[in-house]
């Protein structure tokens, strides 16, 4: 294994170190495709420079480019930028933005499973890109919303056409958002939680 | 010019099984801990020459909470790998872990106020 001597390894810098009392974590994935400002976004909120950690993953495939059927395994690294933002003393928020290919996203364990949720970032220039992943959170019943990140190229359709054209149901928010200000990113997050809030509540 | 369509789709039970969480596939059974992305580690001694390198590192990092997530951007290791690290240091009692707050059947709305309470503040 490559490992470098741990005398040499940095830990966070001494602003970015939990208090003891930091025990309770809870998780939110950022969605989309290449370009629609998930990095970006996680940046703009977490409190920390934007970390990454990685996976591999094996996964036995048959061969596609000859007709014999050949059983391959394929290692695969993915990886996953993440920050954080403090809520409490006790409490700390951890975002993951997904990169590359849905379809590995969804081989690392638990990396949805146990989220309270997902934001789905569109560019609404580009919206196919986003039709897969979609599928697959309504597959695995992960709440989402989805956030129309505004470049200033876009072509500006109005939200309840862009609702068709992703045939989200009514209750589905959808917020514009700028993934490059803390603030508006923030608004998404809220929006994402007043919506869990919405579903916890048994409608009688 | 209207923009493409995307067809919905129905949730498949068999995908959003609550006891398949935290089930880390790949390993074999039982032999390594049900670790989390953002479960939170916390140091319970000082490293010791008995740990391997890679280890004495985690416990020199966790001597303050730290997710398995930036343990392992930390020592630029795969998570797979780090859990595995994780999981002698756990048996051997030399860290403590914490399961992070999942969204459950039924999530809790105090929770959810927490984290609102907490995004308010940015
Ligand atoms: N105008 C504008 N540009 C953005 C916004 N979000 C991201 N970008 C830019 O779009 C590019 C791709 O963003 P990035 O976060 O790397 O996308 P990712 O591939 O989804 O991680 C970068 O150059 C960003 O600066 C936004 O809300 N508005
Ligand atoms: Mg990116």
């Amino acid at each position: 294994m490559d490992f470098r001597s741990s005398d040499t390894i940095t830990g966070p810098r001494s602003e970015d170190v939990l208090p003891s009392t930091a025990t309770a974590a809870v998780k939110v994935v950022v969605v989309g495709g290449f370009g629609v400002g998930k990095t970006t976004m996680v940046g703009s909120v977490s409190e920390i420079r934007p970390l990454t950690t990685e996976e591999t993953m094996t996964q036995a495939g048959v061969g596609v480019d000859d007709n014999v059927g050949v059983e391959t395994k394929t290692a695969t690294t993915v990886a996953m930028d993440f920050g954080r933002i403090s809520l409490s003393e006790e409490l700390i928020l951890y975002l993951f933005g997904t990169p590359g290919q849905e379809r590995f996203w969804f081989l690392w364990n638990g990396l949805f499973e146990g989220a309270l949720g997902a934001v789905v970032l569109i560019d609404t220039r580009r919206l196919q890109v986003s039709f897969d992943v979609i599928g697959r959170l309504e597959e695995r019943g992960v709440p989402f919303v989805v956030a129309v990140n505004t470049f200033p190229d876009a072509p500006h359709h109005p939200v309840e056409a862009l609702r068709a054209a992703l045939d989200l149901s009514d209750e589905v928010p959808m917020i514009d958002c700028d993934a490059r200000l803390r603030t508006s990113s923030r608004d998404v997050l809220m929006t994402l939680m007043r919506y869990l809030h919405r579903l916890a509540v048994p409608l009688a | 010019m209207s923009p493409p369509r995307r067809e919905r789709r129905k949730a498949d039970p068999a995908l959003s099984d609550p006891e398949r969480l935290y089930v880390i596939t790949g390993a074999p059974d039982g032999e390594r801990a049900a670790l989390d992305l953002v479960t939170m580690v916390v140091a319970q001694a000082e490293p010791s020459p008995m740990v391997q390198p890679e280890q004495a590192a985690i416990l020199r990092l966790c001597k303050a909470p730290l997710s398995v997530a930036e343990i392992s951007a930390y020592l630029s290791l795969p998570f797979s790998v780090v859990t595995s690290l994780l999981t002698e240091l756990l048996a051997t009692e030399l860290v403590e872990s914490r399961a992070p707050v999942v969204r459950a059947s039924l999530p809790d709305r105090s929770l959810l106020e927490a984290v609102m309470h907490g995004l308010q503040k940015l």
